[in-house]
């Protein structure tokens, strides 16, 4: 039971009515926007508890809607778009996109993204542990235990895990990572990302080679993900 | 193609027709106590003609003007001046204008009927390719199309019909035909970016031990009935690649290895640094191709024949244009497993490659 409202902004019907049927089915309240105008209008008359964007509209384009958006909106928006190139994808997500899911698209997957933004949202919370699977992350202390075994984690990669989990669900970019963990000067210095992101999953991983919680966006990031989407 | 290289630049050619025909003259002269000056004619005369093949037709006419003038100033006798004696030398002087002259033309002549058949045999060659293309594509866009309003029309009108585990069925196929539509429309756009040289290669630091995995692991369900092994060493350095169109490529040649052999099929991607060339060979000991289509694989839209897989004959071409994007080769080859493999190398400069120690 959750009832939380999602507004669609996609001007292609068939879509529409995919999303409308998927997400009623899953218990979410839908309204439909046919155009960035009259998105951003619904948005304002009645703010929903997320927004799935087309960024392909017959008005304007949907990166400059979401733009307008993040002034005021600042709960979850998913851009859901057939454009694919990694551009695109870092773009949305540095104007304040949450998620991305290129078209076509698994409603299994999509309803996973939705779920993770909004329990994100709402349960944002700064407990100064975290657990999940096989693995107890303590911010105080910093330490982190793997089947209750203490493992050794560098001063940097706690810091990376710590960005990583406090962010879960979430694609975090290359140049976010290194900004946030480096430095401003770091932004382009991905070599660091790649080395520390394999000695993490090295330690945290079962399968360094198969990763289940820290995966590779390819070509935009990382996301950190502890329930198997889908 | 003409068997000659012509000389592009005009300066150049008027050059090399004077110094030719000055060096030649030379040395007719040098040993014109030996030779007579008919047969230093002769020596001219084929001169020239090597020149018209080499030469444009202005070049080759100077050629022929200046060695006509040559010949009769210092060969013909009485030596050291234009006026020639006997009506035998004038006419041999007139006829040796002449055959220069016709050379130079004709070599031009030839020249022009050959560009001509080399444009027809090129039209002919688009005409025969656009028809593959269109013929391909229709068939490839037509076959899942076909699967999807067949099925739909199946369960809307035929609903009472059909049993629960049918109906399953109908949509299992649905679901297959708009993937392997996404996948065709993806390699279609994959081309025309190729095609149009809307590839940009972005190199950024890549871990080729990230990379290889994420791959895998993306074509799980493609691979489940296969066993796949990565060679490489858990130290390879970092190397400056495109990502995206890396993963690609090695996405496509094993996808391929996926479809083309049978189950429990063992395919393997060995990656090494070789004199810093990014090698990564890709084998399985499935059962190979002939030798005469190993050249052709790469073509847009070939398709191996008695073949019962559906692709689209573009997975190879598109990987073998993000390779060539990053001035790398791939080639292919039937290996000692009797299998196929495919052998990728990318150059890659020192300041390309980082290794993880220094980091």
């Amino acid at each position: 039971m959750n009832n939380h409202s999602i507004l669609i902004i996609d001007d292609e019907v068939q879509i529409r009515k995919l999303l409308e049927i998927t997400l009623s089915s899953n218990n979410f309240k839908t309204s439909e926007a046919v155009n960035g105008k009259s998105g951003l209008l619904m948005a304002a008359n009645h703010p929903p508890d997320l927004i799935i964007l087309d960024l392909g509209l017959p008005d304007e384009d949907g990166q400059t809607i979401l733009k307008k958006l993040r002034e005021w909106y600042f709960n979850p928006i998913i851009i859901l778009s057939v454009r694919n190139s990694e551009e695109d994808i870092i773009t949305a997500l540095d104007n304040g996109a949450n998620d991305y899911l290129v078209k076509p698209f698994r409603t299994g997957e999509l309803l996973a993204r939705i779920r993770t933004a909004l329990r994100l949202s709402q349960t944002f919370t700064n407990s100064p542990v975290f657990e999940f699977e096989n693995i107890k992350i303590d911010f105080v202390n910093h330490s982190v235990k793997k089947n209750d075994e203490l493992i050794k984690l560098t001063s940097t990669e706690f810091s990376l895990l710590s960005l990583l989990v406090k962010n879960e669900g979430r694609v975090l970019t290359h140049s976010f990572i290194l900004k946030e963990i480096w430095g401003m000067g770091y932004i382009e210095q991905t070599q660091y990302l790649r080395v520390f992101i394999a000695q993490l999953r090295k330690k945290i991983e079962a399968n360094p080679n198969h990763p289940i919680f820290i995966k590779t966006e390819s070509g935009i990031g990382y996301r950190f993900i502890t329930v198997k989407n889908n | 193609m003409s068997i000659f290289h012509k000389i592009k630049n005009k300066p150049t050619q008027f050059l090399v027709s004077t110094i030719t025909i000055i060096t030649t003259s030379l040395i007719c002269y040098l040993i014109s106590d030996y030779i007579g000056y008919k047969t230093i004619a002769l020596v001219l005369l084929l001169v020239v003609s090597l020149l018209a093949i080499i030469l444009d037709v202005i070049p080759v006419l100077l050629a022929a003007v200046l060695s006509a003038l040559i010949w009769d100033y210092f060969f013909i006798p009485p030596h050291f001046t234009l006026h020639v004696d006997k009506t035998e030398d004038a006419l041999m002087l007139i006829m040796y204008f002449i055959i220069a002259l016709v050379n130079g033309v004709l070599t031009t002549k030839i020249r022009k009927i050959e560009k001509i058949t080399q444009l027809k045999e090129e039209k002919l060659n688009s005409i025969k390719l656009y028809n593959t293309l269109f013929n391909s594509i229709s068939h490839e866009l037509r076959t899942p199309i076909s699967t999807i309003y067949g099925s739909t029309d199946n369960l809307l009108n035929n609903q009472k019909n059909l049993s629960e585990e049918n109906k399953i069925n109908l949509i299992t196929e649905i679901h297959k035909a708009s993937e392997r539509l996404n996948r065709l429309v993806g390699n279609l756009l994959n081309i025309s970016r190729l095609e149009t040289g809307h590839i940009s290669v972005k190199k950024d630091w890549c871990n080729v031990n990230e990379l290889i995995p994420y791959v895998i692991n993306s074509l799980e369900q493609e691979l489940k009935n296969h066993n796949i092994k990565i060679l490489i060493d858990e130290q390879f350095p970092l190397v400056k690649l495109d990502y995206g169109l890396m993963e690609q490529v090695i996405s496509n040649i094993v996808y391929n290895a996926s479809i083309y052999t049978v189950e429990n099929t063992i395919i393997t991607v060995d990656i090494k640094l070789v004199n810093n060339n990014l090698t990564i060979i890709i084998s399985d000991n499935g059962s190979g191709i002939s030798d005469d289509e190993i050249e052709k694989i790469f073509d847009k839209f070939y398709r191996i024949k008695a073949t019962s897989a559906n692709g689209t004959g573009l997975g190879l071409s598109i990987a073998k244009g993000f390779i060539e994007a990053h001035n790398g080769k791939i080639k292919a080859f039937n290996n000692e497993l009797k299998g196929l493999s495919f052998e990728i190398k990318i150059p890659l400069a020192t300041n390309e490659i980082m290794n993880l120690n220094s980091i």
